[in-house]
């Protein structure tokens, strides 16, 4: 462990940042998955077929994201996982009944009697909400560093609502992507709706957040670090833009550029997200834990860190290989 | 109701619901590679529709599997903050490498496997089939190895009243880890036969002529007939394991409250816990004596040992773990006698399922679930029989569990109870739907090809 240097030091902050690269990764591919889901409703019947073939065979190993983040916090920071967990019980269980509801009617619409699809696919679009808009609500109370106050129910709300319409962007993003066509049209229309709400949820989200807690304030609005932000923000508007003419010029007549608009909302997202990251630093619990303090022993995370460093590149290498496989426009999901 | 008993109560609901999905994937995926194989090696078309029907059933209880899993990773933190203060250190690493090493291999060759057919060539839709099941073997792995070790804790030191790992490979062979990994890979394999046993029953009894059906329906019967031995033989070794390192356990399943020799095998009785007693007892004189110690003489320790001076026991509540360890062994037997007799039936004067009787395979339709009951007692048996400690010797149940307002609890529970109770008829009845469709269909094209003889070949492809 010495070349590692001081390991109390050294390994918090690697586990925070493997912590940080499963969260984003997971707010991608779920988000364009639960995105479609929350688009479902405003589609045909041979349109939704489409759009759920559009995402069959990732799903789950979008889920899987999730699964390691919350493995990661359980297994690198277990206290701050109890801390944070207790405290966004009810959110937490929405969430899941929410996967639960979303996860099964992927099978349940394809598979039962014909009669009983329209409440399946219901349970789809019901269980994506379920999972988008608790997402969107833990984000604020932690943003607000898991107080029960009425501004911070009151903004937790508001990131509750702007989520899901993130979600959905960035999920009309895929199916410009993945589709062609009428329904490709449609996914345009959608995105160029929804980028709105997606410029204003950010703006939002960089107004209050400085307001949350006066650490941050200063961290933000400090001299020579505001200097290191600054880009942030600035590289966000441009994205913006370019996404907002991107969706304009969409589709091309040979279908060139339609993975443009996924590609730049990964990028926006990965921008707000090291925002939020850069905010909250060195806190696993805002304002009460830091990860040093958090941190399980060194030696677990020693043992852990081995098999990450083996097993990541690997996942990795096959999980482009399952995007390879499928990749170019979604076909009808077949078993044979 | 606390929030202690509420938590445990949603604990023991969801992991339940979780197992059931498991136990049926873990099996059915080599199953679908045998199918798989057996198909490329014959070219036989029946192997091929076994394939399409079941991989149906694969996709959607792994489905199941998977969000009910997440679901249990949240549970940790959300109702045990405790457990991961105290054992983090431990359960850690092994939760992490079951991520690893096996759920993302699973989720994202799934894809492949389910989808990929027409995609890729078919050595690598092999290798996805491959990857998929070692994948869901490997979580059972590492799940159990921290199961077990919260049973028969080893290789560790506790610092300050938390656990820190002194030896890995101590850690991961526990004590009990063989025992328990050896007997839950049997029940999932028996779980699938039944399963299979008992769907290609109800398509036989419902008229389905194909040859497929009863290919399955003997691959069913063959591997039924095949571990049932086995599991009854590792369940034993597994007692004696327990036997050695939580004899309070075992006393409870026998119903056994004096340390002595000559105990009697109760087969039924109504523990007393109360009175200390067994009432209404049915027994075979000698007989736990010469299962647990192999002499009629052999000394079997009582639950009146485990009790503390105050009076409080220290053993767990005895009615629970007594019943459920009679409903695993009981419905071990019945699938032992059931499997042999059909067994029996098919290769006498070699008859196949044609020597099979209606009423036989009517056993085997009310069987298709038996193998979730045998699995649940079971794991109740083990689980409750742990009580008061949930890591045994080290950490209670009660000190592990969070501070949530029991409201809070007890209504995600309802939540859960009826989301699980809706998708469970969902699930059932989803399966018997498929399976008569895929028999319709089988017939229809029979049918066509015996009538006017139109197209004989795709009719034996068919059948
Ligand atoms: C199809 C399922 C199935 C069947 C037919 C049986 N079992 Fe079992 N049993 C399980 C499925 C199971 C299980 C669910 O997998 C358990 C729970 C924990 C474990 O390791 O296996 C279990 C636990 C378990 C335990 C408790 C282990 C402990 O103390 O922790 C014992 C002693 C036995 N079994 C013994 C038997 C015997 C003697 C059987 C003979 C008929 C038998 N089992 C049939
Ligand atoms: C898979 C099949 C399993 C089933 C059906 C099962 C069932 C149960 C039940 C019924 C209880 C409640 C016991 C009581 O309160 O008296 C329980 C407790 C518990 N089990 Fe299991 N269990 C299973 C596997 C596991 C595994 C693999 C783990 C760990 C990785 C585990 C960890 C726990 C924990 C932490 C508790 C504490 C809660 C409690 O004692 O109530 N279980 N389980
Ligand atoms: C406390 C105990 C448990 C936890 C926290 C847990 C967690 C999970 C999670 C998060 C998943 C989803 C993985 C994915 O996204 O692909 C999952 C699936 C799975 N789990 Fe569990 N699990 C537990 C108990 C068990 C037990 C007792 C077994 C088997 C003996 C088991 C076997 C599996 C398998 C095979 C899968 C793959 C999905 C499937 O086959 O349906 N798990 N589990």
């Amino acid at each position: 462990m010495t070349f590692l240097g001081d390991p109390s030091v050294s390994l918090p902050i690697i586990f925070a940042v493997l912590l940080g690269v499963s969260i984003l990764i997971y707010v991608v591919l779920d988000g364009f998955d639960l995105g479609v889901g929350l688009l479902s409703p405003l589609a045909t019947d041979g349109h939704r077929d489409r759009m759920v073939a559009s995402i069959g065979p990732f799903w789950d190993a979008n889920e899987t994201w999730l699964v390691l983040a919350v493995g990661l916090l359980l297994v690198a920071f277990p206290a701050a996982h109890g801390a944070i967990l207790t405290a966004l019980y009810l959110p937490v269980f929405v969430l899941l009944i929410g996967l639960i509801l979303r996860g099964v009617a992927f099978e349940f619409r394809a598979k039962a009697p014909v009669d009983k699809k329209a409440a399946w696919d219901f349970a789809f679009f019901l269980g994506s909400l379920m999972a988008a808009v608790s997402q969107g609500f833990m984000l604020g109370l932690y943003i607000m560093g898991l107080q029960f106050t009425g501004v911070a129910l009151a903004f937790a709300a508001l990131t509750a609502a702007f989520l899901p319409v993130g979600y959905s962007f960035i999920g009309a993003c895929w199916l410009i992507m993945k589709t062609s066509g009428e329904l490709q049209a449609k996914a345009l229309r959608w995105a160029r709706k929804s980028l709105w709400g997606v410029g204003f949820g950010l703006l939002l989200i960089s107004f209050a957040t400085p307001m949350a807690s006066l650490r941050i304030f200063d961290k933000w609005l400090s001299f020579p670090e505001a200097i290191l932000l600054a880009p942030l923000p600035l590289l966000s508007l441009a994205i913006l833009v370019l996404l907002w003419l991107a969706l304009q010029r969409l589709p091309t007549r040979n279908d060139s550029w339609a993975w443009a608009p996924f590609a730049f909302a990964t990028v926006l997202f990965f921008l707000a997200f090291c925002g939020l990251a850069y905010s909250f630093y060195p806190y696993v619990v805002p304002e009460q834990l830091t990860i040093y303090e958090a941190a399980a022993a060194p030696e677990s995370l020693f043992i852990i860190l081995v098999g990450a460093c083996v097993v990541l590149p690997i996942i990795l290498a096959y999980s482009a290989l399952s995007f390879f496989v499928f990749r170019g426009k979604a076909t009808e999901l077949r078993y044979d | 109701m606390d929030a202690l008993i509420l938590s445990r109560i949603q604990f023991g609901a969801n992991i339940s619901f979780h197992i059931l999905f498991p136990t049926i994937t873990i099996a059915l995926g080599w199953l679908l590679l045998f199918f798989k194989l057996r198909f490329n090696a014959t070219g036989d078309e029946k192997w091929m529709d076994a394939y399409r029907y079941w991989v149906k059933v694969f996709a959607l209880t792994f489905a199941l599997g998977v969000v009910s899993g997440i679901t249990m990773s949240f549970q940790f933190g959300t109702n045990w903050p405790g457990f991961m203060e105290a054992v983090g250190n431990i359960a850690g690493p092994l939760l992490a490498y079951e991520i690893l090493t096996a759920f993302f291999l699973e989720a994202v060759f799934l894809g492949i496997m389910l989808f990929g057919f027409s995609k890729v060539p078919n050595w690598l839709h092999t290798t996805a089939t491959v990857l998929v099941a070692f994948g869901t073997t490997m979580s059972a792995f590492w799940i159990l190895v921290l199961n077990s070790w919260m049973h028969t804790p080893a290789g560790f030191e506790m610092r300050d009243g938390v656990a820190h790992a002194t030896d890995w490979l101590a850690i991961i062979f526990n004590p009990s880890m063989p025992y328990r990994l050896g007997h839950t890979l049997l029940a999932s394999g028996l779980t699938v036969a039944f399963l299979v046993a008992g769907v290609s029953a109800f398509r036989l009894l419902i008229g389905d002529k194909g040859r497929s059906v009863r290919a399955t329906f003997a691959t069913g019967v063959g591997l039924a007939a095949l571990l049932i031995p086995a599991q009854i033989l590792m369940g034993d070794m597994h007692g004696l394991n327990t036997l050695e390192h939580q004899p309070q356990k075992v006393a409870a399943m026998e119903g056994n409250w004096e340390t002595r020799s000559n105990v009697p095998l109760v087969l039924f009785a109504i523990p007393d816990e109360e009175a200390r007693e067994n009432k209404w007892a049915v027994t075979i004189p000698n007989g736990a004596s010469l299962i647990l110690k192999h002499s009629a003489d052999g000394v079997v320790p009582g639950l009146n040992d485990f009790v503390a001076e105050d009076g409080t026991a220290l053993h767990p509540p005895v009615a629970p773990v007594f019943f459920s360890f009679r409903i695993m062994v009981g419905i071990g037997f019945a699938m032992l006698a059931l499997s042999w007799a059909a067994t029996v039936m098919m290769v006498r004067k070699r008859r196949g399922v044609e020597g099979v009787p209606r009423l036989v395979l009517w056993a085997f339709l009310g069987m298709t679930f038996s193998g979730w009951v045998a699995t649940l007692a079971g794991w109740y048996t083990t689980e409750i029989g742990r009580q008061p400690w949930l890591v045994d010797g080290i950490l209670t149940t009660a000190q592990a569990v969070g501070d949530v307002a029991p409201g809070m609890v007890m209504s995600s529970l309802i939540g859960y109870l009826v989301v699980y109770a809706v998708l469970l008829v969902a699930y059932i009845g989803v399966i018997f739907y498929l399976a008569r469709k895929a028999s319709n269909r089988m017939n229809e094209t029979l049918w066509a090809g015996l009538r006017g003889g139109v197209n004989n070949k795709t009719a034996e492809q068919a059948s």
